[in-house]
């Protein structure tokens, strides 16, 4: 197009000049922690700044190709159209794999920055050394980028028309989902760094584990924002009433949360008792390997999905070697590292640290679980060439109870003291929570007549619940002080109550959901749970950049709408589902085809659903990442307090 | 593949089966959750609104009213299109170790645990808990 010649040259540039101030990066930050100096430091903490405004310009330019719809260039040409609206043309830069590599790397960078900028605490040579791991995590990102899916690459011809953003992507909460969730995904890389730069000190302490913490906090928060809203995208988008389906990419986002979930426990029994430095060391190593693992399995063509954007091998390869230098790296450095970490002797079984060590065997079994289930396909096929499908039933059986077990103490944990707990204490207080849940279990198996594990799950999620709220009635100790209460408080309470939430939702939902396909013609009306559903009219509708089939319903007396669009460009049909949420759960309708069933020519498929308590899966889903922030605002508040104390603790250099 | 499509065929021709009373369609639903849709990115035959999924649904209503069990229509499915299309995989010989791996991690994780914690404190080096000062913050 009209562009000037050389806009996308001077991404390339940029990106390369990127690379080599990472690698300058890199190289500095590890020296200076060797040699202490606080010169070379300074200059590795200046040079991360400084790579950061680079890729952030690389990125402006990639984003003002996209706006200018510059066909010349390939990535654009492939993933954009000049009739898509402003905000998808601004996500088409992300909703590609060059576009989302590109991004990648400056989240990478953009977190050395801020390590750089907020020393915090952490000792000279310690803060220099992770600097410098990061700075190789970004070259590496970088050159992977550069040299193998380029987003500034040219086409010669220049096409007059490009190949519009997958239909799919193009939705509000699609724009915001990929960056959040690769913020998380990237953020796992500054706890990765943090211990290989430990590692590197042979020194863990309280001081380190205090670093760690707020890093892994926000990695953690992103983690979950990002997966709430792909699931809540799923829910609906994707027009089939479900919210999770253990796809593989969707397991690839939630192993890494798994991991900086107990990462965040692990941290802080380091922090308070100087103890599990070893473990936790390796927690963040995994949990950056399995972050590496997701951008894999989703880049490398090995799994087929939406999210599967590059199908090419050598980049599959290129990915797989990034993935064993950080992991296999990071591994042979712990297995010499490590033994030298003192542990302490141990922990008196009834303690809040006991406690913390089960959430970490509940949480890393999961992981394991999760893990196993998604390579196992993979892995058979490659050695056998039997090809076998690990899908939703098995993932059910087998982390369910699981979770159930971790769950079962979680709201014993922080009503044991640390060192010595109470659990005769405890109990005297959380025998509420078991009536509760008892109560809830009754209700569930005599009045609703559900299945039994629905009553124990949701049994499980009362408890929690209930644990929660008589853990904040005994730090407060009367209604009038629990405002009072302070914010470390709330954070936990937040993220815990968000856990039993969402069991209570997911268990419900899985158990009781209600579906049915219908189909009707105009005028006509359906009963179907328990309410009149009538097809008013389907009348026809144009958007920017796809015509769309829009069904008016009355559900009783309250009006949906629910559209069947048509992308003609990627020749691809969607559905914009209608949602009707009410206490209960979501009366959920998507539209189908028309004409396909046996009533004839003018009738309609319509997808009814009813999903009982929805609503809580994300409200709980949300209320975890709320605990994240306002833990994230608390750890801060320390931080500002922090350095004070620090400096003068730390002899001058 | 091409016997099944046949029977496919056949069943398409035909119609599809009567109606099934709540409870045998309830347990069709759960089937069909359980069933991937051959033609489709990683979707059960539930939500698939793919034509083969359409007549995979009618297989398994047509199965349910010819008195199959649970298993039963899960092999039969296994059988015609492979063990690919089970989402719930079958135990055998070579997913035995799959199925173990949770019980496994978990014993594991559990004897990794178990020397960090003791029954009691050994007495005279432990101090008294301490108050939480984070907490209190």
């Amino acid at each position: 197009m009209e562009g000037d010649a050389v806009t996308a040259e001077l991404g390339a540039f940029l990106l390369s000049l990127a690379l080599a101030m990472s690698l300058a990066q890199g190289a500095l930050g590890i020296f200076a922690g060797w040699r202490n100096d606080a010169r070379l430091a300074a200059a590795a903490a200046g040079t991360a700044q400084s790579a950061a405004l680079v890729l952030l310009g690389a990125f402006a330019i990639l984003i003002s190709l996209f706006l200018r719809s510059d066909f010349s260039v390939a990535v654009v040409t492939a993933n954009s159209h000049v009739a898509k609206p402003l905000l998808y043309k601004i996500a088409g830069t992300w909703g590609n794999h060059e576009g989302s590599m590109l991004l990648w790397c400056l989240v990478s960078a953009t977190f050395a920055a801020l390590l750089a900028t907020f020393r915090g605490a952490m000792t000279q040579s310690l803060w220099s050394r992770a600097i410098g791991v990061q700075g190789v995590v970004t070259a590496i990102a970088i050159a992977y980028t550069l040299f193998l899916s380029s987003p500034f690459a040219r086409l010669d011809p220049a096409p007059l028309v490009g190949r519009d953003l997958n239909p799919l992507l193009q939705d509000p909460a699609l724009a915001i989902h990929p960056p959040l969730l690769y913020f998380g995904y990237v953020g796992m890389s500054v706890p990765f760094s943090l211990a290989i730069a430990a590692l590197m000190e042979g020194k863990i302490d309280a001081a380190w584990a205090r670093a760690l913490r707020p890093w892994t906090l926000l990695a953690w928060t992103m983690l979950t924002g990002g997966i709430t809203l792909g699931s809540y995208w799923a829910y609906y988008e994707l027009g089939w009433g479900g919210w999770w389906f253990w796809d593989p990419v969707e397991n690839a986002s939630f192993m890494p949360w798994l991991a900086a979930a107990a990462l965040l426990h692990s941290a802080i029994v380091t922090e308070r008792r100087g103890s599990l430095a070893a473990w936790t060391i390796l927690l963040a190593i995994v949990g950056f390997g399995l972050a590496l693992l997701g951008t894999f399995l989703v880049r490398s063509g090995v799994l087929t999905s939406v999210h599967a954007f590059a199908v090419d091998p050598k980049r599959g390869y290129a990915i797989l070697a990034m993935l064993s230098f950080f992991v296999g790296g990071g591994l042979m450095l712990y297995a010499w590292r490590a033994p030298r970490l003192s542990e302490p002797s141990g922990f008196v079984l009834v303690s809040r640290e006991s406690a913390m060590v089960l959430n970490n065997v509940g949480l890393a079994v999961a992981m394991g679980t999760v893990l196993i289930g998604t390579l196992y396909p993979l892995l058979l096929e490659a050695l056998t060439g039997r090809l076998i499908s690990v899908g939703p039933p098995f993932f059910n059986i087998t982390f369910g109870p699981l979770m159930a077990l971790l769950f079962f103490a979680l709201p014993v944990a922080p009503l044991l003291a640390w060192r010595r707990g109470d659990l005769v204490g405890a109990w005297r207080l959380l025998h509420w929570a078991a009536f509760a849940a008892a109560g809830a279990a009754v209700v569930v198996l005599a009045i609703v007549r559900g299945p039994l594990w629905a009553a124990f799950g949701i049994a499980v999620g009362v408890w929690v619940l209930a644990g929660v709220a008589l853990y904040v009635w005994k730090r407060a100790g009367s209604f009038g002080r629990v405002a009072a209460l302070p914010l470390a408080v709330w954070a936990m309470v937040a993220a815990h109550a968000g856990a039993g939430l969402f069991t209570i939702g997911a268990v419900a939902e899985t158990s009781f959901r209600k579906e049915q396909s219908v189909q009707m013609l105009p005028g006509q009306t359906v009963t179907f749970a328990g309410r009149n559903v009538t097809l008013l009219d389907i009348t026809p509708r144009e958007g920017p950049n796809y015509s769309a089939q829009r069904g008016a319903f009355r559900v009783d007396d309250r009006a949906v709408s629910a559209e069947r669009r048509f992308y003609a460009v990627s020749g691809m049909p969607t559905t914009e589902v209608g949602i009707l949420s009410g206490f209960a759960g979501d009366f959920y309708i998507a539209l189908g085809s028309p004409g396909e069933g046996t009533v004839g020519p003018q009738a309609w498929t319509v997808r009814l659903y009813f999903n009982p308590l929805v609503q809580l899966i994300f409200i709980g889903a949300g209320l975890m990442g709320l605990g994240g922030a306002l833990g994230l605002v608390v750890l801060a508040r320390r931080r500002l307090a922090a350095p004070a104390a620090a400096a003068s603790a730390v002899p001058a250099a | 593949m091409i016997r099944a499509l046949a029977s496919l065929a056949f069943l398409a021709a035909t119609g599809a089966p009567a109606a099934l009373d709540p409870q045998a369609e309830a347990r069709a639903q759960a089937l069909d959750g359980e069933i991937r849709c051959v033609v489709c990115e990683n979707e059960p035959i539930s939500q698939s609104t793919a034509s083969i999924a359409a007549d995979m649904r009618a297989l398994v209503r047509e199965r349910i009213a010819a008195g199959d069990t649970d298993a039963q229509i899960r092999a039969f499915f296994a059988d015609r299109y492979g063990d690919f299309v089970l989402l719930r995989p079958r135990a055998s010989s070579l997913t035995w170790p799959l199925w173990a791996a949770p019980l496994l991690l978990l014993l594991l994780g559990g004897l990794a645990a178990a020397p960090l914690l003791r029954r009691r404190a050994s007495g005279a080096g432990e101090a008294d808990p301490a108050p939480d000062p984070e907490d209190d913050r």
